[in-house]
């Protein structure tokens, strides 16, 4: 994963609610046995909509997406978050993140900014009006400024992912660090418990 | 010496598999069963190879075709190329690191969250994970099962472990006793109606109470497989009896000797009369009566019987709006009579209600009945195992006799990856977990329900109870 500090830009504003990883990225996108080129599915189901806020040139080359409350809910697929970084997206603002995207962003660089509900909702509406509003998301500090609108607040993020998203660190090369805890481990296992040996 | 401080059930589950404590950082977990399918795991393997790794622990791995695999037609190669292409890469990844798979036509093939616990695999006090959100359905048997994305798959391939941060705890206890009519996926519905799609996040949640312990183990593998519907990071319930016997001689459960060790150990899984819970939920399972989703999250649920909601029965404007669009993707009114809705589709499948007791509930409302003119139905069986067993006893006979289309085992249109979808606008009553906007197919619009009210909307050709035939 690549070592992200600051995350400086605008905004797309996606005021909906109950974004689900479906329309995230429908499941005919999820056939495929790549990492990249999921960019084309994000959202795939409303793109063809001209006046969806993706094709809207306004707001081209933003790097921030911002969605309504309960943002990411249902599904694992990774692709979700795949989808979003291709796209160009560098972090998401909600007031609530489905807890397996949430957890799926922090794998691969991208920044779940979680804000309170009427924070969420005054940029939605502001950045609604004016494309133009800057936004800055300093993971280390785990703040979100807006000074156009005098935001600057603070957002929740574990320690150890901070660590992992400044550094850049691959979890398996940290966890294989504990490898006699995890040998140790093993052998302590319970006799009953199930195995299916390759056959 | 001190009193052990009381514990919930998922505390002491957690505890038992800490390889490592975090110190500030999350805990290191050992998994002791892996779960792998086709559609979240070949970036994983691919992973490994850049990497130069292995799999840690093949044997604690098990993998299935499922999501994408057709139900009809199966002697013949998969026609859609990239799931195909899919499938094939399961297979050759299988084979490069020494996992046991079940392919597409092999009787122990089958939905992922239904082989493991009808093989035994899935036992109390486990840690259990899979690339499928649905995972939490092994928490049925007192297990610790979350659902994880790609990149952890790749981390458990490779260490049989995962660093996970601390979860609150949630207690949702269902009291008195269900009415007559009533099932597990009605308890559930009501759930997710009274906590909606984020009552759950941050927490793992344990189901308890009177009706709970009367529920079957397949029952209690619907309720627990929702708990991620609103948000929870894991659903389990306390091992009792009914986990028992249903364990018991299954291909991989313990015997012997072994059986009494194991037994012993499983019935200190409950959480201790003292231990404190950080959310707690009640509700009174004798006002659950059967229950359907009128919108596009499984939050947006009401009683047969009801009228469909609109914007103006919430205060909160979130729900406002998503109710607002809900309707207009939905293609209704609010203040409909929900039975008064026709649908063109009814799916009886999925993880959620695969098992041989949900395909039993459904053949019984349709024995000696006839499909209504005009409705597609699918009878999707969750294995290979529950199929030939619905066929000993004789279910597929009523199923096709009533006109339901019973078909191979699969995922099938609870997502529609494979060729069993919904067209734009067309309605479906689905035993399924999810009604999002076009998961059963773009356009689609998705009803869930329990098998009992699938079959008898079948028949009806409207939304209807067994109890609404005449």
């Amino acid at each position: 994963m690549r070592a992200v500090r600051i995350v400086q830009g605008t905004a797309v504003p996606l005021d909906r609610s109950d974004v689900d990883t479906d329309q995230i990225i429908p499941s005919d996108w999820l056939k495929r046995v790549e990492r990249t080129g999921f960019e084309k599915g994000l959202f795939s189901e409303w793109r063809d909509e001209p006046s969806f806020v993706l094709n809207r040139e306004e707001y081209a080359g933003a790097n921030i997406l911002l969605a309504g409350p309960n943002f990411g809910t249902g599904s694992s697929r990774e692709h979700a978050v795949w989808a979003i970084q291709q796209y160009g997206f560098e972090a998401v603002i909600s007031s609530r993140f489905g807890p397996i995207f949430k957890n799926n962003a922090t794998k691969n660089g991208l920044v779940p900014v979680e804000v309170g509900a009427d924070i969420a909702q005054r940029l939605l509406e502001a950045v609604a009006t004016d494309p133009s509003i800057e936004l800055t998301i300093d993971v280390q500090r785990r703040t979100l400024e807006v000074p156009a609108l005098g935001v600057d607040t603070t957002f929740p993020l574990d320690e150890s992912v901070v660590e992992r998203f400044l550094e850049g660190l691959d979890d398996i090369g940290i966890t294989l660090r504990s490898a006699d805890a995890i040998d140790d481990f093993e052998s302590r296992r319970p006799a009953w418990l199930p195995s299916t040996p390759a056959g | 010496m001190g009193k052990k401080p009381s514990q919930t059930l998922s505390q002491k589950v957690w505890d038992d598999h800490v390889v490592r404590h975090g110190h500030g950082q999350p805990d290191l977990l050992y998994i002791d069963l892996h779960l792998v399918h086709e559609v979240t795991s070949p970036q994983a393997f691919d992973g490994l190879r850049l990497g130069s790794r292995r799999v840690r622990r093949p044997d604690l791995t098990i993998a299935t075709e499922d999501h994408n695999i057709p139900t009809a037609n199966i002697d013949r190669p998969i026609a859609d190329p990239v799931s195909l292409t899919q499938v094939n890469t399961l297979r050759s990844n299988c084979a490069e690191f020494g996992i046991r798979l079940f392919s597409m036509g092999q009787r122990n093939n089958g939905i992922v969250h239904v082989i493991g616990p009808e093989l035994g695999l899935t036992q109390p006090g486990m840690t259990v994970v899979c690339g499928d959100s649905h995972t939490s359905t092994h928490g049925a048997f007192g297990a610790l099962a979350f659902g994880i994305g790609t990149s952890e798959v790749e981390h458990v391939l490779a260490t049989q472990t995962l660093p996970q941060p601390p979860q609150e705890t949630m207690s949702i206890t269902i009291t008195g006793e269900l009415p007559a009519g009533s099932t597990a996926k009605d308890v559930v519905l009501a759930v997710l109606g009274e906590v909606g799609t984020g009552g759950g996040i941050g927490a793992i949640a344990e189901f308890r109470g009177p009706v709970i312990e009367a529920l079957s183990m397949e029952g209690r593998m619907t309720v627990c497989n929702m708990a991620i519907e609103f948000g929870a990071k894991a659903g389990l319930i306390a091992p009792d009896a009914t986990t028992f016997d249903y364990l018991r001689d299954r291909p991989h459960a313990p015997s012997g000797p072994e059986w009494d060790a194991a037994v012993e150990a499983w019935s200190r899984l409950r959480t201790d009369d003292d231990a404190v819970f950080d959310r707690e939920v009640v509700i009174d399972g004798s006002t659950i009566t059967p229950h359907v989703t009128w919108g596009t999250n499984p939050g947006q649920v009401i009683r047969l019987g009801d009228t469909i909601p609109g914007p103006d029965d919430f205060d909160d404007p979130a729900e406002k709006d998503a109710a607002a669009r809900a309707l207009e993707y939905m293609g209704f009114a609010a203040g409909t009579p929900i039975n008064d809705i026709a649908v063109d589709t009814v799916f009886i499948g999925s993880c959620t209600n695969s098992r041989i007791e949900d395909l039993r509930a459904a053949a019984a409302v349709a024995v000696g009945r006839r499909v209504a003119d005009g409705v597609r139905t699918l009878v999707v069986p969750g294995s290979g195992l529950v199929k030939e067993q619905a066929e000993r006893e004789g279910l597929h006979d009523v199923f096709v006799a009533a006109g339901f289309d019973w078909r191979e085992p699969g995922c099938s249109m609870c997502l529609a990856m494979n060729p069993d979808k919904l067209a734009v606008g067309e309605r479906a009553a689905s035993t399924s977990n999810r009604n999002f906007e076009g998961r059963q197919g773009r356009g689609g619009r998705t009803h869930l329900v329990s098998p009992a009210v699938a079959a008898a909307t079948a028949i009806a050709g409207h939304f209807a109870t067994p109890e609404d035939l005449a």
